[in-house]
């Protein structure tokens, strides 16, 4: 099941080329871009680790495709996305987040039902991945 | 989502032109301009504005036939910069930098310009993080190091400027569409440097000598520095200033233009002493912008013994 998570998730994959001008886009707006990874693709994880520092003077989008490679090359089979962060006053929040790398394989969630008090049930989902320890997750 | 640009198509079908007019595209790219600006803001540095004027002709030609499909590589743009300091390197290389971006081989055109304490670290570990992001910083543009020759240290093994070198080796031959990298420092240093590290010879296709300003050329750019700060120098401090110049030239760690424009500091900070201690009534717009020959003979330099006889 296709993980669709943050901007472009519903259109095919973005090339590495359409990838540098979103990213320049990004950067032409003063927003700060940086890359985060993770092996936890459950929606409520909002906090993916990161890879580097974001990128607050850099004014070509080179410099984050130097890193993507890099990060590719050491969790290619992990999701990473690109967050673009709008430093500016009032905002101070993340305007722009899309998956650039994801598994080969992608299992999707489990629903689990839990009933409890009064024969309500309870509703989960769970990466299937996740049953498996972190960093053992894909491929 | 308005906030994001469309993903259009990557490979646009550019129709390919059947001739292209040289000259036109001087004009319209841009490079007319640099140059012109070139040659009227630059003093002197004959040899330098030639080759630039040749270089901007290689790249211009190849932009040509590579829109004609003629060439597909990028051609090496890396560059060194040799000459004395006060020379001007690093004015020519903001130039230059301009001068790529009109012709479209750099996407930014801005300089970042570091020297060895940017690039390379104090401990282990530390150096590669940071090279790493100055040449991130630089992306798009151009990285000016200046004495780049520090970066390597013979004399201790253990240097962590040898690892920044081979970062930038790597990137400076892997990245060649992404950035620019112009070395600069002192002509035989920089000759030492290139013969202990050959990858940097190898890899870096223009040369250029950045020859010492003559007397009068430096003395034309001490008024054209004059004049940009709204100050004029009387007919005797101009005896002065070409008297100072002769003398401060056989004197040690004489820096060009650099030099020249201390010295001006200098002066005008004794006018304005000489205009505080000795005025008594209100001063006119000409006497606050005056540089008499006093301010100038004032300097250590007539004073002292010259080295060099």
């Amino acid at each position: 099941m296709r993980i669709t998570q943050g901007a472009f998730s519903f259109l095919p994959d973005l090339t590495d080329d359409q990838i540098r001008k979103q990213v320049q886009y990004c950067i032409d707006n003063d927003w700060a871009v940086s890359l985060e990874f993770t092996d936890d693709p459950h929606p409520r994880n909002t906090y993916w680790d990161m890879w580097g520092h974001p990128m607050f003077d850099n004014p070509d989008a080179a410099a984050l495709m130097l890193e993507l490679k890099e990060c590719r090359k050491a969790y290619g089979d992990r999701y990473i996305r690109v967050v673009a962060f709008d430093a500016s006053h009032g905002w101070e929040s993340v305007k722009l987040t899309f998956i650039v790398n994801r598994p080969a394989d992608e299992p999707g969630y489990r629903l689990e039902r839990q009933e409890t008090t009064g024969r309500n049930i309870r509703y989960t989902t769970k990466p299937y991945a996740a049953d498996r320890p972190a960093g053992n997750r894909y491929g | 989502m308005s906030a994001t640009a469309t993903a259009e198509s990557d490979t646009p079908i550019a129709e390919i032109p059947t001739a292209i007019d040289l000259r036109e595209e001087f004009e319209s790219s841009g490079v007319k301009d640099v140059l012109a600006e070139l040659d009227r803001d630059l003093v002197g540095l004959a040899p330098v504005k030639k080759r630039i004027r040749e270089t901007a002709a290689l790249l211009l030609v190849e932009r040509a036939r590579k829109r004609m499909g003629l060439a597909h590589e990028t051609p090496t743009l890396h560059m060194s910069f040799t000459g004395n300091p006060g020379t001007g390197k690093t004015t020519v290389a903001m130039r230059m930098a301009d001068l790529l971006h009109r012709l479209g081989y750099i996407r930014k055109g801005h300089l970042v310009s570091v020297t060895r304490d940017d690039l390379v670290g104090q401990y282990i570990g530390h150096t590669a993080p940071k090279t790493k992001e100055i040449l991130k910083r630089a992306m798009g543009g151009v990285l000016f190091i200046d004495e780049a020759y520090y970066l390597y240290r013979p004399e201790n093994e253990r240097d962590y400027g040898q690892e920044a070198i081979e970062i930038l080796l790597q990137v400076m031959e892997n990245q060649r569409d992404d950035l620019v990298v112009i070395l600069a420092g002192y002509t035989q240093r920089m000759d030492r440097f290139f013969e202990s590290n050959p990858g940097f010879r190898s890899r870096i296709a223009h040369h250029i000598d950045f020859p010492d300003y003559a007397d009068d050329e430096l003395l034309q750019i001490a008024t054209k520095m004059l004049e940009h700060q709204n100050y004029k120098l009387d007919a005797k401090a101009v005896a002065a200033l070409t008297d100072y110049i002769a003398k401060r030239r056989a004197q040690p760690h004489f820096a060009n233009a650099r030099s020249i424009r201390n010295a001006l500091d200098r002066a005008r900070l004794r006018q304005a002493n000489r205009l505080f201690e000795t005025s008594k009534g209100p001063l006119n717009a000409d006497a606050l912008s005056t540089i008499s020959a006093a301010d100038i003979t004032a300097s250590r330099v007539f004073s002292m013994p010259s080295r060099a006889g």
